[in-house]
């Protein structure tokens, strides 16, 4: 048998994506320093995470009441919604509700094209990364400018963000040189990050003074108020909202609090579980555009309200994206974001995506070892890896797995629960890794020796080991 | 059929029944003012922002007047450190600010457990000041330091202005390589003047 073909039945489930997961980290997984480097480089922002929460005496109340004040939210959220909606055009600003990601991709198409904007940047917002605008707009010969210092150097080399905060995670300071070189006129082998900084700091302040509109995401919207909150430690979105005339923001339906206090909870969370800061360096406050500018709101919804009435899966709502739990998951760390092949990779990606695609992204929930360091670090205490876990019996019951890993588990199940065979397989494999190590040892005939050392295989089972020298 | 019907119908379809909306009962883990403003300076510090403490306002004005006669442009917007630069407004065009080297903005409160200072919209003058100065100085009275962003709230009207910002250091990233790089987009430079005077 081909060994791809062998790989693909008994490993992979069926799935559209042009690879897998488990495909794509393959690949990755090829230049072993790197993967070292990648692992070891998210492990070192979890350390930083640790460090911060350390110096809270109250974290873990702090947790629980993000994670009540989510559940809470959630179990009201149309009231508070159409608050929000109210107060915000009371503020003066303009709400439009998309029901997927095409209508919110044309809703900011029809302002631009009404307003005859030709310059556009944005900052980092996941969600328009869901929507795919940018390309959306491209086709329509509108061009994008991302702001944010990481998302620009992945735009630059036509590659999507591999991580929701630290976009260009996956790149060395090399990699990133010789982006800026061939775009920006860099100095060839100049790979001095203050120096690449620096040249993207003066490119992107031209296009933020010449830039006509802006769009930024939402990290929190007040229903009480009708405004919302945008944390950046760049000033990205700032520069871009207020130096142009027509300020969009786009948010699901999930960003909203109740009040003004509640951001005391959720902004003390926020940056220390992402990236170790005690807040991020702006966390801005929009309530009105400024005199003279345009501010709409996009609220969106593009499957939200589905996993709403899941109720295994709802509480993933709650998410704040700080990827605490993609710095922790030893999954994510050394097979890279884009193996995960969607806008949000990680823990949270793999059990928010099956809602979005099913088929698409049945691979996802397999991506992880249900070690559960994720919902161990989770500010807001999504029960990630439970998660993991039923997303895999949902997508194996409406199947999208396929049938050689079925059979494969079936006959697991039948030895495990059949203890004289069980003895009779445990006594055949021992003895196949002393006799035919190159069987055991070959990467096409077993796939687990991939990225693995086998053991040295025990003379003798525990059962008989036990047996023996019990007293 | 709107799509904003189809949303909030779909949600009263689908949210789970109501679950109570909790208590934020966090107290301050000191109540003495001397430990808010040691631990304000030294978070502000950890983080890029640099802390002097006066009891004088002079030694501010002198270093305005000094920095002006090297031919820098100095924006100051507190009366109390003399002449206010009048042209900034609300709708000054982002490629004249673009070309303020150090600004001076009254802070409304420091927040010690993260080292952030929140300030109004009215304080800024324009919204794009503190970002789009090279360098920006922010004053603050001593005594306008609270524990934590839970006491901070209870005393600021988010929704009073149009925009007010929770600023806490220079502009940074860490996106090439999580190698810290002072200075992004917007300021390069964060001083706060803690004032006694």
């Amino acid at each position: 048998m081909n060994p791809k073909n062998f790989n693909r039945l008994f490993f992979v489930p069926i799935q559209g994506a042009s690879l897998s997961h488990s495909a794509a980290a393959e690949i990755f997984n090829k230049d072993e320093s790197r993967t070292d480097w990648h692992d070891e480089t998210l492990w070192f922002v979890r350390e930083k995470r640790d460090k911060a929460v350390r110096q809270i005496a109250e974290w873990e109340q702090l947790r629980s009441l993000g994670s009540s004040i989510k559940d809470h939210t959630l179990s009201n959220l149309d009231n508070y919604l159409a608050e929000f909606e109210k107060n915000a055009q009371a503020n003066g600003i303009k709400v439009h509700w998309a029901f997927d990601a095409e209508e919110h991709n044309e809703i900011i198409l029809k302002i631009i094209r009404e307003q005859k904007v030709e310059q556009v940047v944005k900052s980092k917002s996941m969600l328009t990364e869901e929507c795919h605008l940018n390309d959306f707009l491209a086709k329509r010969g509108v061009e994008v400018v991302d702001t944010d210092l990481g998302e620009r150097i992945v735009q630059f080399r036509n590659e999507p963000p591999s991580h929701i905060v630290l976009p260009a995670i996956h790149l060395k300071k090399q990699d990133v040189s010789e982006t800026f070189h061939e775009h920006l006129g860099t100095e060839k082998g100049n790979n001095d990050p203050q120096y690449l900084t620096e040249a993207a700091r003066q490119h992107l302040r031209t296009k933020f003074i010449h830039s006509q509109l802006a769009i930024t995401g939402v990290n929190f919207a007040i229903a009480s108020t009708g405004g919302f909150v945008v944390c950046t430690n760049e000033g990205n979105a700032d520069m871009g909202a207020h130096a142009a005339k027509i300020h969009i923001a786009c948010m699901g339906i999930e960003k909203i609090i109740p009040n003004a206090e509640h951001l005391g909870v959720f902004l003390r969370l926020l940056a220390r579980s992402a990236t170790g800061q005690p807040i991020t360096t702006y966390s801005s406050h929009f309530h009105q555009p400024r005199v003279g500018q345009q501010m709409h709101i996009i609220i969106v919804d593009n499957g939200r309200t589905k996993q709403l009435g899941r109720p295994d899966f709802r509480s993933s709502l709650k998410c704040i994206r700080c990827a605490a739990c993609f710095n922790t998951c030893p999954v994510y760390r050394r097979s890279g974001g884009h193996s995960y092949h969607t806008a949000v990779a990680g823990p949270i990606g793999s059990i928010l995506n099956p809602n979005l695609d099913m088929k698409a992204n049945a691979d996802l929930p397999f991506a992880s070892t249900l070690c559960g360091s994720c919902s161990n670090v989770c500010p807001v205490k999504i029960d990630i890896h439970v998660q993991l876990y039923k997303w895999r019996q949902e997508l194996v019951s409406e199947g999208y797995t396929a049938s050689g890993k079925k059979v494969a588990m079936k006959g697991m199940a039948f030895v495990l629960s059949h203890p004289s065979i069980y003895r009779v397989a445990g006594k055949m494999g021992r003895w196949m890794m002393r006799a035919f190590p190159f069987i055991m040892n070959n990467k096409s005939l077993n796939p687990w020796y991939k990225q693995r050392e086998m053991p040295e295989a025990p003379k003798q089972s525990f059962r008989d080991w036990y047996k023996k020298n019990k007293q | 059929m709107s799509s904003r019907e189809k949303i909030l119908g779909a949600i009263s379809t689908n949210k789970p029944a109501l679950i109570e909306l909790p208590v934020i009962d966090i107290k301050s883990t000191s109540s003495l003012a001397a430990d808010w403003l040691d631990q304000f300076i030294k978070t502000l510090e950890s983080i890029g922002g640099k802390v002097i403490q006066l009891s004088s306002i002079d030694l501010i004005k002198e270093e305005i007047q000094e920095a002006k006669n090297r031919g820098e442009y100095i924006v100051n917007t507190l009366p109390i450190l003399g002449e206010v630069n009048n042209e900034i407004n609300s709708t000054m065009e982002a490629s004249l600010l673009e070309t303020v080297d150090r600004a001076y903005i009254e802070g409304s409160m420091g927040v010690a457990e993260n080292g952030s200072v929140w300030l109004y919209e009215h304080q800024i003058k324009n919204r794009l000041l503190p970002f789009i100065c090279q360098h920006l100085v922010i004053c603050l009275n001593v005594n306008k330091i609270v524990p934590n962003l839970h006491e901070a709230y209870k005393q600021i009207d988010v929704a009073k202005e149009g925009y007010g910002v929770f600023l806490a250091g220079p502009s940074k990233t860490a996106d090439i390589e999580q190698s810290l790089v002072i200075g992004a987009h917007g300021a390069r430079s964060l001083l706060v003047y803690l004032i006694s005077e």
